[in-house]
């Protein structure tokens, strides 16, 4: 415009100015909120390609033979994953059973005892560090712990290794679900004269049960497919054992051999145990949201 | 009495009964009660320094096993690039790249589509899809990580071969610098998949952080601004993501400690190859935890051992780094919230 423009032209221009901003501004708008939708759907797309492809070759190796016979050599048409399916829930059945009471009871200090001193701090600081630390590493500290002093792979060894791993997943749900507890509840069980460690078994404790064993769920989804940890600890087993002293099959680390082997008959079953590990894993982890959530 | 006492006591008779024998009083339970409390209270205690304790003992058993690396190679190691069990010469920087490459990829492609999520799941999704939408984000984490390695070798790696790298390659040959990047064979095995298939594992941590912080923004600031005529983007852009950032970047803290520490996936997809050719991002190359994964069972006690255990050191001091930045930085955006509220 030049600066001999009557005032209604400038006015004119202005607005037009304006209407040019407003209807850029609305452009930049659509196609922010467009790429949102598309990264959501890119989101998607992963979880249901990947859902889809475990399905799809999965399923072609799922028989009964899978859970009767054991680990078949290479290029064997038998065979199944008995030994390494027996491993695997034994070895995730012991670590949440060693794991769980230890979180708990750590959990327990953190919401009950140690809300503002320094312990608690730094436990709570040091935990969630622990939660989402390379469970590699922990494979690592029960090797040089554990099997270099024992100079053998065993599956108690493995066993430890999960637990360390079940343990801050714990402390943390368990935390979070008593500090939900209205502090009025403690007062009253405490007004009845009921001792602490009392008030915290059979008050507190059991109103956050709901909230614990989301918790102690969540872990178990998150030890059953595992691998990292197992892999110089547990090691593996082409046969069947009961003993814990021993090396032991597992799911995850017989996949592992398996899918990155060239033998066909190896990567089906390999297919197969993923089909097992994944539908195992979401069930547990829906299963634990819609408990948490009807108890909410 | 029963007036009294809270409403899941009421609805459970045991608890309404054992409330009841408190209005006795019994002699012999007021004696055993100071020691059961010391007793639990000791516990509880001690779960507290055993987590404490586990800390300190990974650090030192670490530290204790890298020791013959540590003392034959010093922090030298960091950065030679030499990693050879025949002559039993060890290095860890191509491992060590191979971590950081990687993890560098997946923040690329990870936080932009994290914080489109975010913004979708906050400002745009209907709030009947908000949570199915939500959960499914979220299970993204619980696919465990064997899945994703399996499935990235022999389902994504050969169509990213096919579909991406060979394209590309054609495309950016010639061109300097960039063409360096995407050279090499295209066999869809390497670095550049190793990250993308890193990138969708920790879009459900940063995206799930994001989304609850942006969900504490006031809705007062918010409504302020959409009252001012600002559009839906730059109330996101220009007001909530500034009021956020802290938590925001402890998210993708978060997400990228995830990503260092992630072992199988990698392991599948990143080739394990100990030498580096070039500078390409489809070179095949090795992480820290991909070479411990597939050496560390079969190397013999002594040095070649010492250097894995000097690397997983190595991981867990910059995870560790890392890790810490993002609690502090989430704790300092929790902290200001209350100081507000």
């Amino acid at each position: 415009m030049s600066s001999m423009a009557t005032p209604t032209q400038a006015a004119i221009a202005l607005l037009n100015s304006r209407l040019r901003k407003h209807a850029q501004r609305k452009r930049v708008n659509a196609i922010a909120l467009v790429l949102s939708l598309a990264a959501m759907a890119f989101g998607l797309f992963w979880l249901i390609w990947i859902l889809f492809e475990t399905v799809r070759l999965g399923l072609g190796g799922l028989s009964w033979s899978l859970f009767t016979q054991m680990t078949p050599p290479p290029q064997d048409e038998s065979g199944g994953l008995a030994n390494a399916i027996f491993g695997s829930v034994t070895m995730v059945t012991l670590a949440t059973l060693l794991g769980t009471p230890i979180g708990v009871l750590a959990g327990i200090y953190l919401a009950e005892y140690g809300q503002k001193g320094s312990l608690g701090s730094v436990t709570r600081f040091i935990n969630d560090i622990l939660l989402a630390a390379p469970s590699i590493v922990i494979g690592l500290f029960i090797y040089s712990v554990v099997v270099a002093r024992v100079k053998s792979f065993s599956a108690w060894a493995g066993v430890l290794a999960l637990a360390l791993i079940v343990i801050p997943v714990v402390i943390r749900t368990t935390e979070n679900m008593l500090t939900l507890i209205p502090n009025a509840l403690r007062e009253a069980a405490y007004a009845l004269g009921t001792p602490k460690w009392k008030v915290i078994m059979t008050v507190t404790l059991k109103s956050a049960r709901a909230g614990v064993l989301t918790g102690i769920l969540l872990a178990l989804a998150r030890i059953a497919g595992e691998t990292a940890p197992l892999l110089f600890t547990a090691l593996s087993n082409q046969f069947w054992t009961s003993d814990l002293g021993s090396p032991m099959a597992s799911l995850p680390v017989t996949i592992f051999k398996f899918a990155m082997s060239p033998y066909e008959n190896w990567q089906k079953l390999a297919w197969a145990g993923v089909f097992l590990i994944t539908m195992g894993v979401l069930v547990l982890n829906i299963l634990a949201r819609t408990f948490l959530r009807n108890k909410h | 009495m029963t007036a009294t006492l809270p409403a899941s006591a009421l609805n459970d008779p045991a608890k309404m009964e054992r409330h009841q024998s408190h209005a006795r009083p019994p002699a012999t339970r007021r004696q055993t009660v100071p020691w059961a409390d010391a007793v639990f209270s000791a516990l509880a205690h001690g779960a507290a320094w055993l987590t404490l304790a586990l800390l300190a003992g990974i650090i030192v058993s670490l530290v204790i096993g890298a020791a013959p690396a540590i003392r034959e190679f010093g922090l030298g190691f960091l950065w030679s690039s030499d990693w050879d069990p025949v002559k039993n010469k060890y290095g860890g920087l191509v491992m060590i790249y191979g971590t950081l490459m990687t993890s560098l990829i997946a923040l690329v492609i990870a936080v932009p589509v994290s914080f489109g999520i975010a913004l979708f799941l906050t400002e745009l999704s209907p709030t009947w899809l908000k949570r199915p939408l939500g959960t499914a984000i979220e299970l993204l984490a619980a696919v465990p990580s064997i899945v994703y390695g399996m499935w990235g070798l022999l389902v994504f790696s050969p169509l990213l071969s096919t579909y991406v790298q060979q394209p590309l390659q054609s495309l950016l040959g010639g061109v300097p610098y960039l063409g360096a990047l995407v050279s090499g064979p295209p066999v869809g095995i390497g670095l550049l998949s190793a990250g993308i298939i890193l990138a969708i594992m920790i879009i459900p941590f940063i995206a799930s952080v994001m989304r609850d912080v942006f969900e504490v923004t006031p809705s007062l600031l918010k409504e302020s601004a959409y009252g001012l005529g600002a559009t839906t983007w730059e109330v996101m852009f220009k007001v909530v993501l500034p009021y956020t950032k802290t938590g925001v970047v402890g998210g993708v803290m978060l997400g990228l400690g995830r990503a260092l520490g992630e072992t199988m996936a990698v392991t599948f997809v990143i080739g394990n190859q100990s030498q580096l050719n070039s500078a390409s991002l489809f070179e095949a190359a090795n992480s820290i935890t991909s070479v411990l994964a597939n050496e560390f069972a079969e190397a013999g006690a002594g040095l070649h051992q010492a250097s894995l255990i000097y690397l997983g050191l190595v991981l867990f001091f910059i995870t560790f780094v890392v890790l810490a930045f993002s609690k502090v930085l989430l704790t300092r955006l929790k902290k200001r919230e209350g100081a507000r509220a």
